[in-house]
Parts: C-alpha cells; structure tokens; sequence
C-alpha cells in the first residue's frame, strides 16, 4: 500500500486537528499516570521496607529512599517469627489458609455450577423463587450470621479449626456461585439439553458432558472470585480461630500487635506481600483463561 | 415401522389452552406437516409427542402403546430441532454417537453407523469438526445424522430448514424428502412454510389458536379448505376472498359481486352448493392462478369461466409470471398472469373467473359451504 498522505498537499486544519488528537492523548496518558502512580506507591514502599533493615526504617522513617539492603526480614517472616506465642513465621498460617480456601472454592464452585444448572435448565414449581432467596444471601452482611455459625461450628465440633472455616466458607459462598452460574447457563440453548434427553442422557451425564465443557469462562469468574474472597477473609477467621489454626489474614492481624516493643515494620512488610502472592497468582493465570474463555464462548 | 396416534390432546398452561383437543394419526412411513402461523401450538405438540411437555389431557400413543409418561429417550423418537441444537463442545462425529453411547452402544457398532450415516448425508469430510467450524447447510447435515443414526421409530422435525438461506431451504427440502422416500420412516414436521408442508408431506395437519382445522392431504387442503383460514394460510399469493350473495342466473345459482359504482356482476357456479346460509350471504373464495384475461377463445377451453371488469392498480413482474393487484367494487384481490397475457397499469380489465375451482364461504362461520373441485 503507498501511503497517500506523504504526498498530500499542506492542509493546515488537517495539521491542528492532528496537534489536537497528540496533546488530548498526552493529557489522558498524563492524568491516567498520576493515578497509576498513586494507587502503586504503597506497593512501592511496602516492598522497599521488605528489603530495608529495621534500625534504617526507624531511623529514617517508613516512607524514604531505600539505604540499606537484607532478605534477613524474608526468611524471619516465613519461618521465625513469633506470633500469637509460636516462633515458627506466618508459614503455618499460610498453609492453614490455602487448606482452607483451595477445598472451599472447589467445593462452592462445583455446588454454585450443580444449583445453577438445576435452577436453568430444571425448573420445577417454585424454583424462581427458591433462586430468589438464595441470590439474598449475595447482600447479607457476614456479621449478621456470625452467632449462628458460632453457635453451629460448636454443635459440630469444629470450632478453633480450619475445617470449620472450610463449611462457612462453602455455604457462605454457594449464593454468589450459584447466582453466577445460573445466569450463565440461562443463555445456554434449552434445545441443547432437549436434544440430550432424547439421545438418553441422564441429568449428570448432561451435566458433565454437555454444561460443564461449556463452562470454563463462568467457573473462572467464579474461582477467581471465590478464590480472592476467602483468601482475603478475616473476620470469620479472627473470630472462628485462634493461634496456629488461624488464617494469613487474621495472623498478619496478630503480627502487627506482637509482642515486641519495636514495631516490625521489615517483617510486616515481607508478610503482606506472601499473602498477596496467591490472589495475584490466580488473577494473572486466570484472567488469561478468563479472556480466552470469553472469546471462546461459541455457543451458538 | 411405527404409527402415531393422538387422541383429545390438551395441553394447558395455566389458564391457557394451548392445545383444544387434537385428534391426529399418522401410518406407518407417513409424512405429516404440522403447520401454521406461529403460537398455533405446533411446536408444543410436537414437544409433547417427543416427551418434552407433559400431557395435561387426552392420549399419545406410538405403535398402540400409551406413551403419555414415558421419558423421551423411552419413545425411540428421534428429533431435529430449529437451532440444530447441536453440542457445541462436540466434534460432529462425537454429536453424532452422543445417544448412542448414553445408550451402551459398543463402539464398533457405533462407528458402523456413523460411516452409514455419513455416506448417506455425505457428511465424512466433516465429521471432525466442530459445530462452530461447519456452515448453516452442514450443520443442518450433522443435525439430520444424529437422528437418523439411531434408527427410531419416530423422527420428529421441528422447523429444520427456517435458519438457512433461501437457496439452501430449497435443496435441502428436496434432501429431506429423498431421504424420507429411502429411510421410509414415519415423519412428524412442524413448518410455518406452507410450501414445505405441500411439497414434503403425504398428509398436512393445519393448526390455529391450538386446533387443527384440517389434517388431509395436501391438494385436498389446497383444493377444498374447510374453512376460511385454512384457505388464506395455504398458497401464496393467498386465495381472495370476495363478499357477495347467492342467487340464480338462469338455471344456474350464481354469486352477484359488487363492482365499480354501484355495478353488479353475476358469477354463474359450476355446480350446484350442498347448503345455502339463511340470508343468502357468502364468500367466495378464487385462488390468484384462477383469474385471467377474459376472452373468448379462453372461454371455449374453460366453460366454467365467469367475467367481471377490475381496474388494475398494481403490476408485479416475477418473472415466471406476473402478480396483479385489482380492484373488484372496492375489494383488493390478486391475481397470477402470464406475462403475455398481464394485465397494464391502468387498465380496466375483463377479468375471467375460473369458477371451476371457486370456494363458497360461510360468512358467519367461515366454514366451507361447498367447492367445486372434485
């Protein structure tokens, strides 16, 4: 193709519209950094603080140019530090929370896909408003059903314990997990399951092999969201569990308010950022699956 | 070989009667057209002879037996849906052997029907693909295979041809109608297409507001509508229907049509009608193909041709033939022409009435009083 413009004559308001469109999109990019800047600068810090020495920090202040450098504050995070009585790190509360949020999310993801697919393509006298109820959950605030759970965590036994967490988790999450598959599966074709039940499949045969292959988008969303949600949870973790059951997140919590006179600003540091680790892991494995599942998503 | 017999169907929703009581059988190898406007209840039915409504009322049976609460895949019925319905995550062989292996099939027997099927709807190239990487007209195919690999009783049709182009429409339907004349196997085909339902069906069942009208065979629906709704929907351009009264012209009962200006013509009938309404008042009823330019050389070949003068107002060349829109008093009809023979713009026409195969219509019921085809 021969570019035509290199041969066009001078056009001066052609010219001003072009410096217009340049200093619009420099103003844009502009305005777009200085928020970028904003919401990274705590990264930033925080992950200078993970490499800076504590008497730097407090000498310094926690907000300054980096003058000194360690991966003493990494390895004490992880494995050495004592928390709530124990000198073993937030390793065994990082463990404690992927036992609990890994299961949790398989298990209210597959529950949310199965309801979903009862609640579209299996309706049955009041299965709207059954669906009704369920999606109230999504706006029910946690604190409202701390009691009964407290109260039913110790009927069962599992108070103080990861697995406890596990069952609030799961049913707490069914209502986002089954609003979103529903929805989802609302646009999948009734033709299709028709056309299985004639061939003779079974509800689970057309679950498993029909629904569920054309799932993938909705369960990311829905994995990526469950995921990050129960990961990042604290109070039922704060208030369920104490010491070495505890989640990352109500450990950190207990990390901060040690005993140490000092505050362990480097430590803290290192802390926050191993337990951000998972979340991010899942956005940028899962986004791409995500993406790749919505372009993906021929239903039709 | 399987027969089909519906006796009192009635399918409600609610408040609503979908279906009023359908009374419909269809013999072993037939061919049935279920058709009509949309919301007449002929996909419902259709749903319901495949188990995917229930029955509110009356009965289903397939080869004698009840059949009202058995599950579909209990029916041997096989079904092509509307939007090819076909699994989207699925290569098209794997759509194709899907019943078979929810049905324990072992796999040697289901690659031998894959390969008949495939041959026979010339398929083969295909048969790794998926749904999305295949055309309207192959998903039509693969959609086709999966219901003739089973080898049922039954095959329903649930208007299979109205997503493709017209040009396809066209050879597919003459697909489907070779198959059915190898397969021989009976046939339930839902259409809105009226000219699908005449050129596929041995038997069409013509439904409205959840009630079949008339269930014959199709030049017996064309030529005898029972009703006026059964004409109207049946042939394209639809049949006129013309308000007039019956008297007598010489020894001939004849309809007097109103003209231009307070003018009446009298329309001689070619046989005498079985009954006549109170009042005298009736329709009659001229398919467009039944109206020429008068004259009278035409008259010596066709002795049952009436005349009356319509201006023409609209002239629409097709090609093969010409559709005219005339005025009769102030009533619209239409007519097909030969292009030689067209009607001009303008022009007050002679318009011949070929009353051999003219309808009477009862005002008030719109039921037929009598036609004069045989």
């Amino acid at each position: 193709m021969t570019d035509t413009t290199l041969d066009a004559a001078f056009d001066p308001r052609g010219r001003a519209a072009n410096l217009r469109y340049v200093a619009e999109r420099v103003a844009v990019y502009a305005f777009l950094s200085v928020f970028a800047l904003i919401y990274l600068l705590p990264l930033v810090v925080i992950v200078a603080n993970s490499f800076r020495e504590l008497p730097e920090i407090s000498q310094n202040g926690l907000i300054a140019i980096p003058r000194s450098f360690t991966l003493k504050a990494w390895s004490q995070a992880w494995a050495h530090y004592c928390v709530a009585g124990t000198c073993e790190g937030i390793q065994r509360n990082f463990y404690n929370a992927l036992l609990m949020t890994v299961p949790a999310t398989v298990a209210s993801t597959l529950l949310g896909a199965v309801n979903g697919y009862v609640l579209s393509k299996w309706r049955f006298p009041g299965s709207e408003t059954l669906f009704a109820c369920m999606t109230l959950g999504v706006f029910m605030p946690g604190q409202i059903s701390l009691l009964p759970w407290a109260f039913i965590l110790g009927r069962i036994g599992l108070s103080n314990s990861i697995y406890g967490l596990i069952v609030v988790h799961v049913i707490q999450g069914i209502s986002f997990t089954t609003l979103f598959c529903r929805n989802y599966y609302v646009n999948i074709p009734d033709d299709l399951i028709k056309a299985a039940r004639i061939d003779g499949a079974s509800f689970w045969r057309i679950f498993f092999k029909i629904v569920l292959p054309l799932s993938p988008p909705i369960l990311i969303v829905t994995v990526i969201w469950q995921f990050t949600g129960i990961w990042n949870e604290y109070l039922f973790g704060v208030v369920f569990t104490g010491g070495r059951q505890q989640p990352i997140t109500a450990a950190l919590v207990a990390l901060q308010t040690g005993e140490q006179n000092a505050h362990p600003y480097d430590i803290a540091s290192c802390a926050v950022l191993i337990a951000a680790v998972p979340p991010l892991l899942i956005y940028f494995f899962g986004g791409k699956y995500f993406v790749r599942g919505l372009t993906q998503g021929a239903i039709k | 070989m399987a027969t089909l017999t519906i006796s009192r169907l009635i399918k409600r929703f609610g408040p609503v009667d979908v279906l009023k009581g359908i009374d419909l059988e269809a013999k072993t190898g037939e061919f049935i057209a279920l058709v009509g406007p949309s919301g007449c209840g002929k996909s419902t039915l259709l749903a319901m002879i495949a188990g995917l409504e229930s029955v509110t009322e009356g009965e289903i049976r397939i080869d004698g037996t009840l059949v009202n609460s058995v599950a579909p895949k209990d029916r041997d019925i096989a079904m092509v849906f509307q939007s090819y319905a076909l699994y989207p995550t699925m290569t098209a062989r794997q759509n194709i052997t899907f019943g078979m292996e929810s049905r324990g099939v072992p796999k040697a027997e289901r690659d031998e029907a894959v390969r008949r099927v495939s041959a026979l709807l010339k398929i083969e190239p295909l048969l790794n693909r998926k749904p999305g990487q295949l055309s309207g007209g192959q998903r039509q195919r693969v959609a086709m295979g999966r219901a003739l690999v089973r080898d049922p009783k039954l095959f329903l049709f649930d208007e299979p041809l109205s997503n493709l182009d017209a040009k396809l429409r066209v050879d597919m339907r003459t697909e489907i109608k070779k198959l059915h004349q190898r397969v021989g196997k009976t046939t339930i085909y839902v259409t809105h297409d009226q000219i699908e339902a005449m050129t596929l069906a041995s038997r069409i069942a013509v439904m409205h507001q959840g009630s079949i009208q008339q269930f014959d065979e199709p030049q017996v629906v064309y030529d005898r509508p029972s009703n006026m709704f059964v004409a109207g929907f049946m042939g394209s351009p639809s049949m006129n229907f013309i308000p007039g009264e019956l008297t007598k012209a010489g020894n001939m009962p004849a309809v007097v049509v109103l003209l231009a200006g307070g003018e009446t013509a009298a329309l001689p009938l070619a046989n005498i009608p079985a009954s006549r309404p109170a009042d005298g008042r009736v329709i009659l009823g001229v398919r467009p193909e039944h109206l020429f330019r008068y004259s009278d050389v035409l008259k010596a070949q066709k002795p049952a041709l009436a005349m009356a003068k319509a201006a023409v107002e609209v002239v629409e060349p097709t090609g093969a033939e010409t559709h005219a829109v005339l005025k009769l008093g102030d009533q619209e009809i239409v007519g097909r022409f030969d292009p030689d023979q067209a009607p001009r713009l303008g022009e007050i026409l002679p318009l011949g009435f070929d009353m051999s195969h003219a309808c009477l219509f009862d005002p008030a019921t719109q039921a037929l009083i009598s036609s004069a085809a045989a």
